[in-house]
């Protein structure tokens, strides 16, 4: 789970990590009002949006002026910022964070993370911060320091330090650095963070270390125990079919294409999916089903993929484990009949009772077009939504 | 001969009286399992399935001999028994559990280095559909019948992705040795290579699969490992090939963090290491016959 940047700051300030003075606002009145706070006569009017490269898209704005914070809130509040990390839809942003401008003397780059080969935390700085650390890491590797912290004991003081001569510190803020990187550890650790970025740490034309920006990701699967942190998400920054599923208990991703799937378990539904593209066709969802598909699972899952206005044509592969296919066709048929279904269905059973399920589909007298094998249902889906293109045009 | 387990492993349930552990103890047992006494603390003393239930793995093994476990704990409690069952000795632990937080993991991880690695429990999983040595025992969830005996290892991530791949294999009258499933979470108990490490030292396995997914260096690493080390044909599929950059489809495993880890580079590099890809994953069954029938 992502959360915004001022979640973020206000989480790493708790944790004794530098940040500039700043308030959140929902308005553009609040905006203004937020800058005549704070001090200074230059402010940082920040889109906050659940994505990275928000200064490119425009999201972030520096203002000399009230006036000019007036301005910048209205041009962003209520719009939709595409970056390259939100998909050609975008996100809206409904807050603003407005924050003193600071004056930067060096940018630095500092990020924690869960490694998944070593099994342990990696810290990871630049003493070039402020750009891509991916474009960095191709083009000079070396001037990326990577440091591994034993989950057991934790990060040592010799290791933020080193850390900190990586990033070029002074002697006179080494302290003050080492308590920066500290608290960046704890917070991932005491909160079940999977990442943390600061990019860019800056040192300030006062020599203090300040976080510019923060981003923290957390653990799904850790947020039983992590309420404060469970209260921090919005909704509004995620697609709202995959709002809708969670809240369904599915596991579902919107994407690009035309044909909606509905597949039990992650690794059959990807396979099942890159079948369809091999056949000629493009997916339009992830959708993991899981393994107790009962009727109303079946039926909420299949209003979650019809409600994608643009699917022409639908996919149900199951293979029954614990499930049976006798279960799964009647769901199936439920659903088709409750829903109304208008566009073609292709159902690919396989496993427990398979025999049966098939036989509950056939009977059903609903124009359920079935596949025997995965590539059968996979050819069967892209030609009926060929078919269905076909007709339209 | 099967790696892992067999007919004679002396299996315990941790989670044993739980809704979950009590279903699939009990298909365990109609498969043939040797399925000893369950664990759930607190209700040590009384009989479940007719079995007994312990407080501590530890009771378990030095009452009933237990070797192996199955771990059905809620996510938020499942850390702890896999590390009880570490401690106690016991020497392969499945963990089905789904939802395992990854600090926890790594916390287990660690914990399992501490031991020497002759004396370290094996961990398949978590998040995943279990063991099975077809026809002898099965320790997990899998629906048993679509596995026959006989040569072909499998490790892979995805469960209903394997049993896919089982039941093509069946139905080309292909049998399996042992298959293994490992898990979809970002850290893993035993990785693809940990288990072909096992296959290529199996008198029963002559070929082995492994079925992956984009995310994580598990794959290539495994791969890496079958052009050193192995002498036993290795055939692979990747699955997520459509799957787009940055997203998490299910599997918090199935993430492309970097390069490298797309399904497409994934089976570039595995090429060139001299396995033998499946390109389609309805073609699982029959690239392994051909590979068989090469033998």
């Amino acid at each position: 789970m992502n959360i915004h940047e001022y979640q973020a700051k206000e989480i790493l300030a708790e944790y004794g990590v530098k940040i500039a003075e700043g308030g959140l606002a929902y308005s553009v009145v609040e905006a203004v009002q937020r800058a005549r706070e704070i001090d200074g006569d230059v402010w940082v009017v920040k889109a906050q949006i659940h994505s990275g490269a928000r200064g490119k898209a425009g999201g972030i704005k520096v203002c000399r002026t009230h006036n000019e914070v007036e301005q910048a809130a209205e041009a962003l509040l209520g719009k939709n910022l595409v970056t390259h990390q939100t998909g050609p839809a975008g996100k809206i942003c409904s807050r603003l964070y407005i924050e003193a401008g600071t004056s930067i003397a060096k940018e630095m780059y500092l990020s924690f993370m869960i490694d998944r080969s070593s099994e342990r935390i990696i810290m990871v700085g630049s003493a070039q911060g402020g750009m891509e650390i991916e474009k960095l890491a191709e083009t000079n590797p070396e001037a990326i320091i990577k440091i591994y912290i034993e989950p057991a004991v934790g990060l040592q003081d010799f290791q933020a330090r080193k850390m900190a001569f990586a990033l070029n510190i002074d002697s006179a803020q080494l302290n003050h650095a080492v308590k920066t990187i500290k608290g960046c550890y704890r917070a991932l650790r005491d909160l079940d963070a999977n990442v943390l970025e600061i990019n860019p740490l800056v040192l300030t034309t006062n020599n203090e270390i300040v976080a510019l920006d923060a981003k923290m990701a957390f653990d799904e699967n850790a947020l039983f125990r992590r309420h404060k942190i469970a209260e921090l998400r919005d909704n509004t920054q995620v697609d709202n079919r995959e709002v809708a599923a969670a809240e369904a208990g599915l596991s579902y991703v919107g994407l690009d294409g035309d044909i909606g799937c509905m597949i039990n378990g992650a690794g059959l539904a990807m396979a099942t999916m890159d079948m369809i593209k091999l056949a000629g066709g493009e997916p339009a969802n992830f959708l993991d089903v899981g393994g107790g598909a009962s009727a109303e699972r079946t039926e909420k899952a299949f209003r979650l993929v019809l409600a994608d206005a643009g699917v022409k044509a639908m996919l149900v592969n199951i293979f029954a484990g614990i499930n049976r296919c006798d279960w799964i066709a009647e769901g199936v048929v439920h659903a088709v009949k409750n829903i109304d279904m208008k566009i073609p269905l292709v159902v690919r059973l396989s496993g427990t009772n398979v025999e049966e399920g098939r036989r509950i589909i056939a009977d059903s007298g609903l124009p359920i077009i079935t596949a025997d094998t995965l590539a059968d249902a996979a050819e069967k889906v892209v030609r009926a939504r060929n078919e269905v293109v076909a007709r339209e045009a | 001969m099967a790696i892992l387990i067999n007919e004679n492993t002396r299996i315990i349930v941790q989670g044993f009286t739980g809704k979950i552990g009590t279903f699939h103890a009990q298909e365990m047992i109609d498969y043939g399992s040797n399925v000893v006494g369950g664990v759930t603390p607190g209700k040590g003393g009384q009989t479940h399935l007719g079995l007994p239930v312990f407080n501590t793995v530890k009771e378990a093994v030095d009452q009933v001999g237990a070797e192996a476990s199955i771990v059905f704990v809620p996510p938020a409690f499942a850390a702890d028994s896999i590390m009880e069952a570490a401690d106690a000795g016991i020497k392969y632990c499945v963990s089905i559990t789904d939802g395992i937080p990854t600090q926890d993991m790594m916390t287990v991880k660690n914990f399992l280095r501490r031991f020497p690695k002759e004396e370290r429990m094996l961990l398949a999983g978590p998040n995943c559909a279990g063991t099975i040595s077809p026809g002898r025992a099965m320790l997990g969830i899998m629906p048993g019948h679509i596995y026959i005996r006989g040569n072909v290892g499998v490790v892979g991530r995805s469960g209903t992705l394997g049993y896919e791949a089982a039941d093509q294999m069946r139905l080309l009258g292909i049998g399996i040795s042992t298959s293994v499933g490992i898990g979809g979470d970002p850290i893993t108990g035993s990785s693809h290579r940990d288990i072909l490490e096992r296959l290529e030292q199996d008198p029963e396995t002559k070929v082995a699969l492994m079925i992956g997914e984009i995310g994580g260096p598990q794959e290539v690493e495994a791969g890496r490992f079958a052009k050193e080390n192995m002498t036993k044909p290795l055939v692979a599929y990747i699955a997520g090939l459509t799957a787009p950059e940055g997203r998490r489809m299910g599997h918090a495993g199935a993430i492309i963090s970097s390069a490298g880890e797309s399904a497409a580079e994934k089976v570039a590099i595995l090429k060139e290491l001299g396995v033998t890809i499946c390109p389609t994953p309805s073609l699982m069954g029959q690239t392994v016959a051909e590979v068989l029938a090469k033998m």
